[in-house]
C-alpha cells in the first residue's frame, strides 16, 4: 500500500522526518521572505524569459507552487483505499465552488472505469414503459444547470465523542458544491411513465458494490437530477462518471455514482446502505431510519489547525454555510466560544441547498480566541452546539454531526480542533 | 408536434435568469415523450434486477445450506470477515454483538443490527465476495448468507435458505427502527432569534485534537507565524 497523502511518496514524507525535514522548513521559511533576486529593484526571472507556450499544458493543472492542495485521507479510519474517503481541503478554497480534482471522494468498491459508448441506464418496475437508455440518449434531452452542495452524512462523524482531528479538511472535508449540468429526473421518469401505486425508487449504482438506496419518489419528482456534467466538464470518473444522480440537500450516500438502473417500487427496500449504515444509532439502542436531509451547518475554513495565523493585526475569518433545507440565510460568528456573536457577511450567491461563502473581518492582537461560526437556514433552523445535539443524540450516531465547531487560536497564531463547554 | 415545440421554447425564453435556482420549465411542463430510449426487454432487465426486498420480493431461485455455506464462507469470506466473523482487522464484523447497542461501544452486525434478512442477502448479492462481486450462484448465495444467519445464531445448523423458508428468518433488531423525527424531538432547534450577547458564562476547552493526535501527517503549515 502506498502512502498518498502529499506527493504521493513514501520516501519522501520519511525523507523529510529526518534532519532534511528542518532544512525543508528552512526553505520554506525562505521562500516566504522571498528570492531577493526575484524582488524589486531586481527584476524577475520571469519577467526576462520565454515560457510554455499554448497547448503544452492541454489540460490545465494547478501551478507547480499549489501542490500542498489536494485530497487528503485518514488512513486507519478504514481497511482498503477502494472502499474508503478522501478530503477536500477546504482550508485551501474560496468563494463555493469546489475544483472538480478537489472534490471528496467515497467509494464504496474503488472507481469504477465506464466507457460511455457501454453506458445504459435502466428504468423499470412500475412503469407502463420499461426503458433503456444510452449516453447519448440522456444527453438528447432538455437540460438544466444547478449549483447544489453534495455532503457525505457521515462528514464531521469522528468528532461525536470530542474533538478528534486536527484539521478543517479531515473534519469537515466530506463536502465539495459544483454545478452540474443534467436532466430533470421528473423528466426521465416521464418517458417511462410511473404507474399510479409507483412510491418509492431503487437507485443502483453500476460499480462493483452496487451500492442500492430507496428514494421517495417524490422527491425524484421534486428537484432531482440525471447529471452527467460538473462544473462544465463531464462528471470525474471518481464522482460517477458518465452519470451520476444528484439529490439536492440530501445525504451523499444517496447520490449513486455510475448509476446504471432505476426501478420504480411500492415500498422502500431497506437495503444494507439504509438499515446497518446510514441509520442514525440514539442512547436508547433504537436507531433513526431514513434520515436523509443535511441539516444547516457551517465551518470557518480559514483560519483553521491547517492555515494559521501569520501575523497580527488585521484578519479576514472566512467560512463556508450550507443547509439541506434550502437557503442559508444567515451566518453568525463568535470570537470567545459561543457568549457573544456578530453576524457574518455572505458574499456570492445564495442559493437553495447550496454552499455560501462568508466573511468576518477582525483584529487580532495575540489574544486566545475561540472561533465558531453557526448557520441559519430560511426555515429558521439554526446551527446547534455539539452538546446541545448530544443532549439528544448521544453520542453513537456516527451520522448527521452538524453542531457548532470550535477552533482555539493561541498566542502563537497556532490554530486547534478543540472542544469547549 | 411543432406548436409543443415552440411552447416549450417559449416557456425557456419567459424563464427568468438563473439567479435563483428557480425550477425552470424543464420537467415541469406536462410530460412530453421526446421519444428518446429504447424499450428494455424482459431478458434485459432480468440480467441487472437483483434488489430484494424484505418480502422476499426479487429472491432468486435457489437453495442453500448452513452446512455449503460455512465452506464458501471460509474460502471467500473469512480472510477479511474472521472464521467466526468476528472480524480481522478494520473489515465488517459479522457476528456478536447482541445487547450492545446502548452503550458506548455498540458493535453493529448482521445480528445485532440488521433488521431484515434482504439487507444482508441483498447486498452480499451484489457487493461480496469484496473484489469479485456477483460471482456466487444462487445456491452459494443462499448458503453463505444461511451461514452467516447461523452465526448469529438466527437459524439453526441444519437450515437451508430458499425462497420457501425465507419468511422463516427473523432478525433480531427488526424492531430497532423508526423514523425520522427531527422535525419534533429537534425542534428546539428552529430557533431564529438565537441569543447574540452574554450567552452563559465564559467557556473553557475541555479537549484538544492536538492532544489526542491521530490526524494524518501532511505537509500543510502548522505553526503559527507570530513571534
Amino acid at each position: 500500500m502506498t502512502d498518498s497523502n502529499d506527493d504521493t511518496r513514501t520516501s519522501r514524507r520519511r525523507f523529510l522526518t529526518g534532519a532534511a525535514g528542518l532544512a525543508a522548513a528552512g526553505a520554506t521559511g525562505a521562500a516566504h521572505a522571498g528570492n531577493p533576486k526575484n524582488l524589486p529593484p531586481n527584476i524577475a526571472a520571469w519577467s526576462k524569459t520565454l515560457g510554455d507556450g499554448v497547448a503544452v499544458r492541454p489540460y490545465g493543472h494547478p501551478s507547480k507552487f499549489e501542490k500542498n492542495v489536494i485530497r487528503r485521507d485518514v488512513q486507519w479510519l478504514t481497511a482498503s483505499r477502494e472502499s474508503s474517503v478522501s478530503f477536500t481541503p477546504l482550508h485551501e478554497l474560496d468563494g463555493i465552488i469546489t475544483p472538480n480534482g478537489l472534490c471528496f471522494e467515497r467509494h464504496h468498491s474503488g472507481i469504477a472505469e465506464v466507457d460511455p459508448d457501454d453506458y445504459r441506464l435502466m428504468i423499470h418496475g412500475l412503469v407502463d414503459r420499461p426503458l433503456i437508455f444510452t449516453l447519448d440518449d440522456i444527453k438528447r434531452l432538455p437540460r438544466v444547470n444547478r449549483i447544489y452542495f453534495l455532503e457525505c452524512a457521515a462528514n464531521t462523524g469522528m468528532e461525536w465523542r470530542g474533538a478528534q482531528l486536527n484539521g478543517c479538511q479531515y473534519t469537515h472535508g466530506m463536502i465539495h458544491t459544483v454545478q452540474y449540468t443534467g436532466v430533470p429526473l421528473k423528466l426521465l421518469l416521464e418517458q417511462a411513465g410511473v404507474k399510479t401505486n409507483g412510491k418509492w425508487l431503487l437507485v443502483e449504482g453500476g460499480d462493483a458494490s452496487g451500492l442500492d438506496r430507496s428514494l421517495p419518489l417524490a422527491k425524484a419528482l421534486d428537484d432531482c437530477l440525471i447529471a452527467y456534467r460538473q462544473n462544465g466538464e463531464m462528471l470525474r470518473p471518481e464522482q460517477g462518471y458518465p452519470v451520476r444522480l444528484v439529490v439536492p440537500g440530501w445525504q451523499g450516500n444517496m447520490w449513486i455514482k455510475w448509476l446504471r438502473r432505476i426501478e420504480v417500487g411500492d415500498k422502500p427496500w431497506y437495503t444494507r446502505e439504509e438499515t446497518s449504515k446510514y441509520t442514525d444509532l440514539m442512547e436508547n439502542g433504537k436507531a433513526r431510519k431514513f434520515t436523509f436531509v443535511m441539516d444547516a451547518k457551517s465551518v470557518i475554513t480559514s483560519p483553521s489547525p491547517q492555515v494559521p495565523v501569520k501575523r497580527k493585526g488585521f484578519q479576514v475569518i472566512s467560512g463556508l454555510a450550507w443547509s439541506g433545507r434550502g437557503k442559508i440565510k444567515r451566518v453568525d460568528v463568535s470570537l470567545d466560544g459561543g457568549r457573544n456573536w456578530r453576524a457574518a457577511r455572505i458574499d456570492g450567491p445564495v442559493l437553495d441547498k447550496c454552499c455560501v461563502r462568508f466573511y468576518a473581518e477582525a483584529e487580532w492582537n495575540g489574544e486566545p480566541w475561540l472561533l465558531q461560526s453557526r448557520a441559519m437556514d430560511e426555515t429558521g433552523y439554526t446551527q446547534p452546539s455539539k452538546d446541545a445535539l448530544r443532549k439528544i443524540r448521544g453520542v453513537n450516531s456516527i451520522y448527521h454531526n452538524n453542531g457548532i465547531q470550535t477552533w482555539a487560536l493561541k498566542a502563537n497564531g497556532e490554530v486547534e480542533n478543540v472542544e469547549v463547554g | 408536434m411543432s406548436k409543443s415545440v415552440s411552447l416549450i421554447v417559449a416557456a425557456l425564453l419567459l424563464a427568468s435568469p438563473a439567479m435563483a435556482q428557480d425550477k425552470t420549465q424543464v420537467g415541469k411542463s406536462p410530460p412530453r415523450n421526446y421519444g428518446v430510449g429504447q424499450v428494455a426487454t424482459p431478458a434485459q432487465i432480468a440480467g441487472w434486477d437483483i434488489d430484494v426486498r424484505p418480502d422476499g420480493v426479487g429472491a432468486p431461485a435457489g437453495k442453500g445450506s448452513v452446512k455449503d455455506g460455512e465452506k464458501i464462507y471460509l474460502e471467500k469470506c473469512a480472510a477479511c470477515h474472521g472464521e467466526f466473523g468476528e472480524s480481522a482487522g478494520r473489515w465488517p464484523q459479522l457476528a456478536q454483538g447482541k445487547g450492545t447497542l446502548a452503550s458506548h461501544d455498540p458493535v453493529k452486525t448482521v445480528g445485532s443490527y440488521f433488521p431484515y434478512l434482504s439487507s444482508v442477502f441483498d447486498y452480499v448479492r451484489r457487493a461480496m465476495p469484496f473484489g469479485d462481486a456477483q460471482s456466487l450462484s444462487n445456491d452459494e448465495l443462499y448458503a453463505v448468507v444461511a451461514f452467516v444467519l447461523n452465526l448469529n445464531d438466527i437459524v439453526d445448523d441444519k437450515f437451508v435458505l430458499s425462497k420457501d423458508t425465507w419468511a422463516q428468518v427473523r432478525m433480531p433488531n427488526e424492531s430497532g427502527f423508526y423514523d425520522d423525527d427531527r422535525e419534533k424531538s429537534e425542534k428546539a432547534f428552529w430557533n431564529s432569534r438565537p441569543c447574540m450577547k452574554d450567552c452563559g458564562p465564559p467557556v473553557k476547552i475541555t479537549g484538544h485534537a492536538a492532544v489526542i493526535d491521530v490526524t494524518p501527517e501532511d505537509k500543510t503549515p502548522r505553526k503559527g507565524g507570530v513571534e
